[in-house]
């Protein structure tokens, strides 16, 4: 592997997060200015920039393969852990798309964040989120992929906390961290089973990697490995578990709206456009692995059906603006893996185009509402609220009509470009199964009314706030204009568009069936409309309840109340982590109370043994007694022998005497 | 002749520290660090000089005679198992030093005793003479006892008399598996390396003989249910104590497990190894779990070393040369965070909030933002985050137990729900002591910023787990050549008993 060559190996790659893990460096240990620290993070990912475009071009032609550079990192009881970067049409596309809608979230943070005290340390997060994004989309080893994976996540948490003075902010890092670690764990139980398995990490490896025909043969060959999935498809399960938890998908999903306390920068960026696709990324990057087993192609297109109706629904009961995003954001995350998962089950190798499309036009528009929202928040005040907006349109047009063309995009509005990539996912779910495509149709439809209700509150009306709406800066809406002709003038080069459906798989998909074309006609068309019929003309506001709690009342609350999963899982899984805690404790308590009796009878003996039987029987009773008696008897001898004469001759006398009559007594 | 040195100056420092009068406390800890330093300057060059070719003998071998009449030699020698933890204890004695910096009271006497345990500890590592070792391994406990029971806080008496009565029960129930080998070779020597090379042991005799050693090394490795001295002696010791405790002397009873009962008695450990996994995964849960409700900041500690020994144990259960060498690794590993963990709490957090509870700390991340994000980064090393040496280690410990076939897929998922418990207390703990908010002491007066001596600690310490973590080779190029006589032990053993 050669950093420096550029012709004939694909080691260059390298330099495309070097760069900006150059960058966290220097951010993080010389602590510059927030100007420069600016300026450094955004030349660096100028440069990645200018990189993963030379790398989209080279994948971007008829003849472009597979083209890896690996190198062992441990060698290890005879077996290599191998590192290497792949670049295929998948990562070239990811590269580009990360890079570029990146670099003009800089360029809007920059603006955004020029009067936080903490730009400094927001840049050097911002440039590490960078290195593992990009790392993650090049890495052609599940370990390495699992390496950069952590790091995203740990720039995510981070980031979220970034204004870690606010309790919230740093509830929502600690909560996001611990949620997206119980799908880490589903993928590193994956990667550890894939290895066992196959004894390789390498993704491509000229053959013999786990996404080869070779070792994905002999995998699904072992049938009935667990829960009556093969060999491929268990190691597919494990991962999309981590998948779930990265892309918020249903049951994880309860960590992605309250990411949103993070700067809107960060939101838009991390917890729109691409972290959160990583886990639709993964799948999309494991793809043979899941087109091996059936089962987890339909476990994926159903976990990603109902994810998608379900935030659609809460969407429709929130009144934050960044909150409404970030249920759409994690509705459009379950159409992607319905995109995989049934685009895999029509099409097989061709659902990989169909699940990532969605996530590049998905990248495009939910940066641009999430720029949006956060200029539209920064004029109202740093007013969140939708009930306190309305009006804005006439006050900050540019940025309007950004906002409505992202907005329309979102909704699918024909010839935008959400349009033609949500129109292959229905149409796949439609091929797939009946069930999830009407699933699939109906969270699109609310997609359109949601977005709607949304923009009614906000666009309409008289202005509800306090104080003046203020201008953006330019370096704030030109992002917002350039993301804006990105996602409408798509449409103008539609064949181009099913071109790259192609480009990325490989595999010709078939663009046309009318019943699907009337089908999202209707949806976007409808659901706007719907949303115009009943929003359009009420009145909105605090004090004015919203229309559609008037007729619905119990449902709409379920709704506003995130249909209270936080709540359950509060009453269910922490209490019964805490319960466990307890229980240890206890356990904990009653080894303790073992020790401390062996302990107590140790001491218990040793007081026995030093105060009965040492001080009192052997000391007291013999030693001392002993000694005793002879310091008693020595007292008697010394009044005996106390050197008078007199008493001497006494004495003499005496036993003279005594002697005298024992003679006379005994002589007999 | 090399390694021999780190025992010399450690014990000649004892004396001549003990010697100078206390109140010269400056030239006291500058002779300390020097002292520390160059331990760690010996075993780097031990580290220097090993042979990879010969990776799998011992190098560096001095043999004296000692005691002839029971056969115990004084024969000493580094492998890379050995060099790897010569290695960590330099580097944790000259932490201890410098987060020390700014005792005055009966220092002389407080590094006597430090830098007589560091010899005794540096002897058990080198010793290839089992007798040698025991000594040595003996000779490590009684400083400890001193320096609780003088320089400790809290229940330090109590503290200090807990963990020698563990150590001593320990090291008795050793010494009991140690006589056993002695007669069962039949050799009548306590050579270590003749012992595995010639040491003929029946099935029978290594079944029953291989727990004694085990439990008798594995209470000062913190086994479970041995493992309450630990958290009451780590919270109890002094700063450079705990250190030195987690990171080092906790490695000593694995150490012993590694090198004795499972080098010698490989048929024991084949027998026992599932036992062993159920004790290490218990260990890991078990010590997350506890650490996850503790207020006391530094028990919280205490419990994440019980918690990340069990990585330990279940790499040694693993029995192959993946697990063998993530236990080893995670043996340094945690020497390196532990000890980096201990210091700040203990001492760079605690010398300037003066309270472990973390209910008293009021909003740390401003008042002492430097020290925060130092925490944070060292809890995100202890918790395993890729980059970091605990990620490497754990990493070839999971590995090594997925592929250990005689382990119950339970053993795995206990093992990952202790991945996730030590993610939770980590961030849960990080955010009660620093980002938490207490009433009760409201002032937002900031803290002093860290000092130099603890800026380079730190520093030290967190560069190594960073480098091990990026590149590992510098670990486990020596440790696997010097871990394959024991594999091959093992692969023998295996097909005997099965």
């Amino acid at each position: 592997m050669n950093l420096f060559d550029f012709s004939h190996s694909v080691g260059w790659l390298w330099w495309i997060p070097l760069f900006p893990l150059m960058a966290t460096v220097w951010l993080g240990f010389f602590n510059p200015s927030g100007k420069f620290a600016a300026a450094v993070a955004n030349a660096a990912l100028l440069a990645s920039l200018l990189l993963s475009i030379r790398a989209f071009a080279m994948t971007w032609g008829p003849e472009a393969g597979v083209l890896t550079a690996n190198f062992t990192w441990i060698q290890v009881a005879g077996v290599n852990l191998e590192f290497g970067v792949v670049l295929n049409p998948l990562t070239g596309a990811m590269l580009a798309m990360v890079t570029f809608v990146g670099l003009l979230i800089f360029l809007y943070s920059t603006s955004y964040m020029s009067r936080d005290p903490g730009m400094t340390r927001f840049f050097c997060y911002l440039s590490l989120f960078m290195v593992g994004m990009l790392g993650l989309v090049m890495s052609n080893s599940l370990l390495l992929l699992f390496m950069f994976w952590e790091i995203v996540g740990l720039a995510s948490y981070l980031l979220i906390g970034f204004w870690f003075r606010k309790p919230s902010a740093a509830a929502a890092a600690k909560k996001a961290f611990i949620t997206t670690r119980i799908g880490d764990l589903g993928f590193l139980l994956g990667l550890l089973w894939a290895f066992k398995a196959t004894s390789t990490f390498l993704l491509f490896d000229g053959g013999q990697g786990l996404l080869e025909i070779e070792q994905i043969t002999a995998l699904s060959a072992t049938k009935d490995v667990l829960f009556g999935l093969n060999g491929a498809g268990v190691i597919a399960l494990f991962l999309f578990i981590g998948a779930v938890g990265k892309s918020g998908q249903l049951p994880l999903h309860v960590w992605l709206p309250d990411a949103m306390e993070g700067p809107t920068p960060v939101s838009a960026l991390i917890h729109a456009a691409t972290m959160v696709a990583a886990g639709v990324f993964l799948v999309a990057r494991a793809f043979p692995l899941f087109l091996a087993d059936a089962t987890v192609l339909g476990i994926v297109s159903w976990v990603g059906a109902l994810t998608a109706l379900f935030a659609a629904l809460v969407a429709l009961g929130q009144y934050d603006i960044k909150r409404i995003l970030a249920y759409s954001t994690v509705s459009q995350l379950g159409l992607m893996m319905v995109g995989l998962g049934a685009g895999g089950l029509a099409l097989s190798e061709g659902g990989v185009s169909i699940g990532t499309f969605h996530l590049l036009t998905h990248a495009f528009f939910k940066a641009l509402l999430f720029l949006g929202a956060g200029a539209i928040i920064h004029g109202c005040g740093h007013e969140q609220d939708i009930r306190l907006m309305g009006g804005v349109f006439n006050r900050m047009k540019v940025a309007s009509i950004c906002y409505l063309a992202g907005a329309l995009a979102l909704c699918a509005f024909p010839f935008t470009s959400g349009y033609y990539s949500k129109d292959q996912i229905l149409l796949s779910a439609w091929t797939a199964h009946g069930a999830v495509f009407w699933i699939s149709a109906s969270a699109s439809l609310l997609t359109a009314f949601y977005m709607t209700r949304q923009c009614c509150y906000v666009f309409l009306g008289d202005y509800r706030g306090k104080g003046p709406i203020r201008q953006s800066p330019s370096l704030m809406t030109a992002p917002l204009v350039i993301l804006a002709i990105f996602s409408l003038a798509m449409g103008i080069v539609s064949e181009e568009f099913y071109h790259i459906l192609t480009y990325l798989s490989g595999i010709a998909v078939d663009q046309h069936a009318w019943i699907v074309v009337v089908v999202s006609w209707v949806i976007a068309l409808g659901g706007i409309a719907l949303g115009l019929l009943i929003y359009g003309g009420s009145q909105l506001g605090l004090d004015a309840t919203d229309p559609m709690k008037g007729s619905l009342r119990t449902p709409y609350a379920w709704l506003e109340n995130q249909f209270f999963i936080d709540e359950l899982y509060d009453a269910t899984v922490a209490r019964l982590w805490k319960a466990s805690a307890v229980l240890i404790v206890f356990l904990e308590s009653g080894i303790h109370f073992l020790v401390e009796t062996v302990r107590g009878l140790v001491t218990g003996m040793g007081g026995f043994l030093s105060k009965t039987i040492d001080q009192k029987l052997i000391d007291q009773i013999s030693f001392d007694g002993v000694c005793d008696r002879i310091y008693k008897s020595g007292r008697l001898n010394a009044i005996i022998q106390n050197g008078f004469l007199q008493g001497y001759l006494r004495s003499v006398t005496l036993g003279a005497v005594i002697l005298g009559v024992l003679y006379l007594v005994f002589a007999r | 002749m090399t390694a021999l040195l780190t025992v010399i100056i450690s014990y000649l420092a004892a004396v001549v520290l003990g010697i100078i009068p206390g109140r010269h406390y400056r030239l006291i800890r500058g002779l300390a660090l020097v002292t520390g330093l160059s331990t760690l300057a010996v075993s780097l060059v031990c580290y220097g000089q090993f042979r990879l070719g010969e990776g799998g003998t011992f190098q560096n071998v001095i043999e004296l005679p000692w005691i002839p009449a029971i056969g115990a030699e004084f024969k000493v020698g580094v492998d890379g198992l050995s060099i790897s933890l010569l290695m960590l204890t330099g580097l944790v004695a000259v932490c201890g030093v410098l987060f020390t910096w700014t005792l005055r009271e009966r220092a002389n006497q407080f590094y006597a005793y430090y830098f007589a345990l560091i010899g005794g500890v540096f002897g058990v590592f080198l010793s290839l003479d089992l007798f040698l070792l025991f000594v040595f391994y003996e000779l490590a406990i009684v400083p400890k006892y001193f320096i609780i029971a003088i320089w400790g806080s809290g229940r330090k008496t109590y503290a200090a008399m807990k963990l020698v009565l563990f150590s001593f029960v320990g090291s008795a129930v050793a010494l009991l598996g140690l006589i056993a080998i002695y007669y069962g070779s039949g050799q009548h020597t306590f050579d270590l390396v003749q012992l595995m090379h010639s040491g003929e042991f029946s099935p029978k005799f290594q079944i029953v003989v291989f727990p004694v050693l085990f439990v008798g090394f594995g209470i000062l490795a913190g086994m479970w249910p041995f493992h309450t001295w630990a958290p009451t002696g780590h919270v109890a010791a002094p700063t450079a104590a705990s250190m030195l405790l987690a990171g080092v002397v906790m490695k000593l009873g694995a150490y012993g497990c590694l090198r004795v009962a499972i080098g010698l008695l490989p048929e024991g450990a084949v027998y026992w190894a599932p036992v062993v996994g159920w004790i290490a995964v218990i260990n890991i849960v078990y010590g997350a779990l506890i650490a996850l409700v503790q207020t006391d900041f530094k028990y919280v500690i205490g419990y994440s070393s019980v918690s990340h020994m069990g990585f330990v144990l279940l790499g040694l259960a693993t029995l192959n040369e993946v697990g063998l060498v993530g236990a080893s690794l995670q043996m340094f590993s945690h020497g390196v965070i532990g000890a980096l963990l201990f210091a700040l709490v203990g001492s760079v957090v605690y010398s300037r909030t003066r309270s472990r509870q973390l209910g008293d700390f009021h909003n740390l991340v401003q008042r002492m933002p430097g020290i925060c994000w130092t925490f944070v980064a060292a809890g995100l090393a202890s918790m395993g985050l890729p980059g970091f040496s605990g990620f490497v280690a754990e990493l070839h410990v999971l590995i090594g137990a997925w592929n250990q076939d005689r382990f119950s897929i339970w053993i795995m998922v206990m093992a990952g729900i202790g991945v996730l418990a030590t993610f939770a207390y980590t961030l849960v703990k990080i955010h009660e002591a620093f980002f938490g908010k207490s009433s009760a002491s409201a002032s937002d007066e900031p803290y002093a910023p860290m000092t130099l001596a603890e800026k380079i600690g730190c520093g030290l310490l967190l560069s190594i787990a960073t480098v091990i973590g990026i590149y590992p080779p510098l670990l486990t190029s020596i440790l696997e050549p010097s871990l394959a006589p024991i594999l091959e032990a093992l692969a023998a053993a295996g097909k005997e008993v099965f």
